[in-house]
């Protein structure tokens, strides 16, 4: 253990920030628009799910290679001018804003389910109730779909842990910047550093089954509360 | 432009929402209870999802005591209709205590003028507080629904097939709580049902339906006795009456009922004076004789005139009779067999005397629960039977 530098402390606490950063922001984009795409019977949100769903089939790189020159310098860089014209590229809010659309069709689409699960009937008795469709929302909507909306957020966060691709793109390996525990595996094959390598992925393999384990556990916890 | 009347419910609408067209035109009393009876799959539930919203037809009108919550310029969306609306599936939040299940609805500061401990008390809820929903049975969900609708303070409350989902077992038990809403509530209410045998119990007023459309409407005793519709003659055929308490027989426990044309004795539990009784006289518990009878053990009999003459299968006959003399009095109805019909020489027009042999009491005082579930499958709750 002595055997690692200050650094891999330093990326781990960064890697933890990122993925928790982008699990909120997952939830508060992924939730509205889970609920439009439950609910929506309008032909738009076919096209979307497809679109979200792209990063799933798309390899990281080249997501990570559009994120790159859109989040770039001008001429190609729009969406960094839109920012106030610095670039994104090799900076923590690229990151996030990577790792969020490469976890966004992991998170939208349990939460979508979640909802046309829950189903028109107990929106409708609220409505007749005098809720408002956002009180309704909020009040037996998400409560209702509460376990899909956790096992979306476990499986948000551990995606941006283990996230590689897209953020060596955008984020360029910068130590203490950028430079996520994935990365740092990668940098340890490079040098041939294998104990410390094995360390490290013992320790992400690890995580990856508590995860697993939370999601069942959640799994459990509806069920029992559903019947 | 429709306007709107105080004092009724007006609804039309018409529009494909079924896979058949429904064309629904209604007015009816914004006071008391109207059914709307109708075999399965008529339009029923369609009509009350457009009074509650949930559906909207772009040529409905809907107004209710002078408010119009749907016509050509105006629609009320559902949480801006203040409905109390309780369906087949009570539909009760899973994730919500029956206490947050009924509080749901209602105004924060505090429910007015139907007070929380009122329903609570109205429907038997105060041991069921702090359950989860999961854990009641189908009849006391159900009870947790409509004390949810009735604390959500609506000026109309749609009950559309409240027992309609329940086994039995479940509706005898929940019948007597649903008997009692009219009475202590002054609420108006459309219970949408297709079992006669509950309609009868607590209904003013009476709409029937098919495929979509309005096939009769009035006052229930009224469509009952009407030889035109259905129910006159079929097997189950009763008058559900109205009728004032006048006094009691201590010494023999008989109580005096007065009804147009009639006045009742009925053995019974004692009722102040004054106070309105639903009576419900089935069709074959009248007989009918062309001369008074001289002795015998019957007590209500009366003279009556024969209105209509209904055959029911090849040997029975259904009489629809006005009692008193000349037959100016409340309508009931008679079911003999065809040989007596011809033997006794019966037509319409005729005068007759009418023979009830037993005269039911519904709701009125229900029996606590606890005594219905102790009692025998067989007994009606609330419903003291009199046997002559």
């Amino acid at each position: 253990m002595d055997s690692f530098s200050p650094e891999i402390w330093q990326s781990l606490g960064l890697t933890i920030e990122l993925a928790s950063v982008t699990t909120v922001i997952l939830l508060i984009i992924g939730t509205p628009l889970a609920w439009w795409l439950a609910r929506s019977k309008s032909l738009w949100t076919e096209a979307v799910a497809m679109i979200i769903a792209l990063p799933l089939v798309l390899p990281p790189t080249v997501l990570g290679f559009y994120l790159l020159a859109l989040l770039g310098p001008r001429p190609v860089g729009v969406l960094a001018s839109l920012w106030g014209g610095r670039t994104l590229a090799f900076t923590f809010a690229g990151l996030v804003v990577g790792s969020v659309l490469s976890a966004l069709p992991l998170v939208v689409q349990p939460i979508r389910n979640a909802f046309a699960a829950v189903g028109d009937r107990p929106l409708e008795i609220a409505a007749t109730l005098r809720a408002s469709p956002l009180y309704a929302f909020f009040t037996v909507a998400v409560p209702l779909a509460l376990p899909g909306i956790m096992r979306a957020a476990v499986l948000g966060f551990a995606h941006t842990i283990g996230t590689f691709g897209v953020v060596v793109m955008i984020g360029g390996n910068i130590p203490g910047r950028t430079k996520v525990l994935s990365a740092f595996l990668f940098d340890f094959v490079q040098v041939s550093r294998w104990r410390e390598a094995s360390w490290l992925a013992g320790g992400m393999a690890m995580f990856a089954v508590s995860v697993v384990l939370t999601l069942t556990l959640i799994d459990k916890y509806s069920r029992r509360r559903s019947t | 432009m429709r306007t709107a009347t105080p004092g009724r419910i007006e609804i039309a609408f018409s529009g494909g929402i079924t896979s058949f067209p429904v064309d629904t035109h209604l007015s009816v009393p914004a006071k008391g209870v109207a059914a709307i009876f109708g075999p399965p799959g008529c339009g029923k539930t369609a009509v009350a999802r457009c009074i509650a919203g949930l559906e909207r037809l772009p040529t409905g009108f809907c107004a209710i005591d002078g408010e119009v919550w749907q016509d050509e310029t105006t629609f009320r969306p559902p949480h801006l209709r203040p409905i109390g609306y309780v369906s087949q599936e009570a539909s009760l939040f899973p994730h919500l205590s029956v206490r947050r299940n009924l509080l749901y609805g209602a105004p924060k500061p505090k429910p007015r003028p139907i007070a929380f401990d009122e329903v609570i008390e109205l429907l038997d809820l105060a041991t069921l507080l702090d359950r989860s929903p999961s854990h009641l049975s189908s009849g006391e969900r159900q009870r947790v629904a409509i004390g949810r609708a009735l604390l959500s303070q609506p000026r109309l409350l749609v009950m559309d097939e409240p027992l309609g989902a329940l086994d039995s077992c479940a509706k005898r038990e929940i019948l007597p709580f649903v008997g009692r809403l009219p009475e202590k509530l002054a609420l108006p209410m459309i219970y949408i049902g297709h079992d006669m045998a509950e309609i009868e119990r607590f209904a003013d007023y009476l709409v029937m339906m098919e495929r979509g459309m309005v096939t009769a409407a009035g006052p229930l005793h009224v469509l009952q006795s009407d030889p035109a519709l259905p129910i006159a003659t079929s097997r189950e055929a009763a008058i559900s009456l109205d009728a004032v308490v006048s006094g009691y027989d201590a010494r023999y426990g008989l109580l005096i009922l007065r009804l147009k044309g009639a006045r009742l004795l009925v053995p019974a539990p004692p009722l102040a004076p004054g106070v309105h009784q639903r009576l419900r006289i089935s069709a074959c518990d009248v007989s009918v004789a062309r001369e008074a009878p001289r002795a015998g053990s019957i007590l209500n009999v009366f003279p009556a005139r024969i209105r209509a003459c209904l055959p029911l299968g090849a040997a029975e006959i259904t009489l629809v009779l006005a009692l008193g003399t000349g037959g100016s009095g409340a309508e009931i109805l008679a079911r003999i067999t065809r040989f007596s019909f011809d033997s006794l020489g019966l037509k319409a027009g005729i005068d007759v005397f009418a023979q009830l042999k037993q005269v039911s009491l519904l709701s009125a005082s229900e029996p606590p629960l606890q005594t219905i579930a102790a009692s025998t499958p067989t007994a009606e709750p609330g419903q003291a039977s009199a046997a002559a």
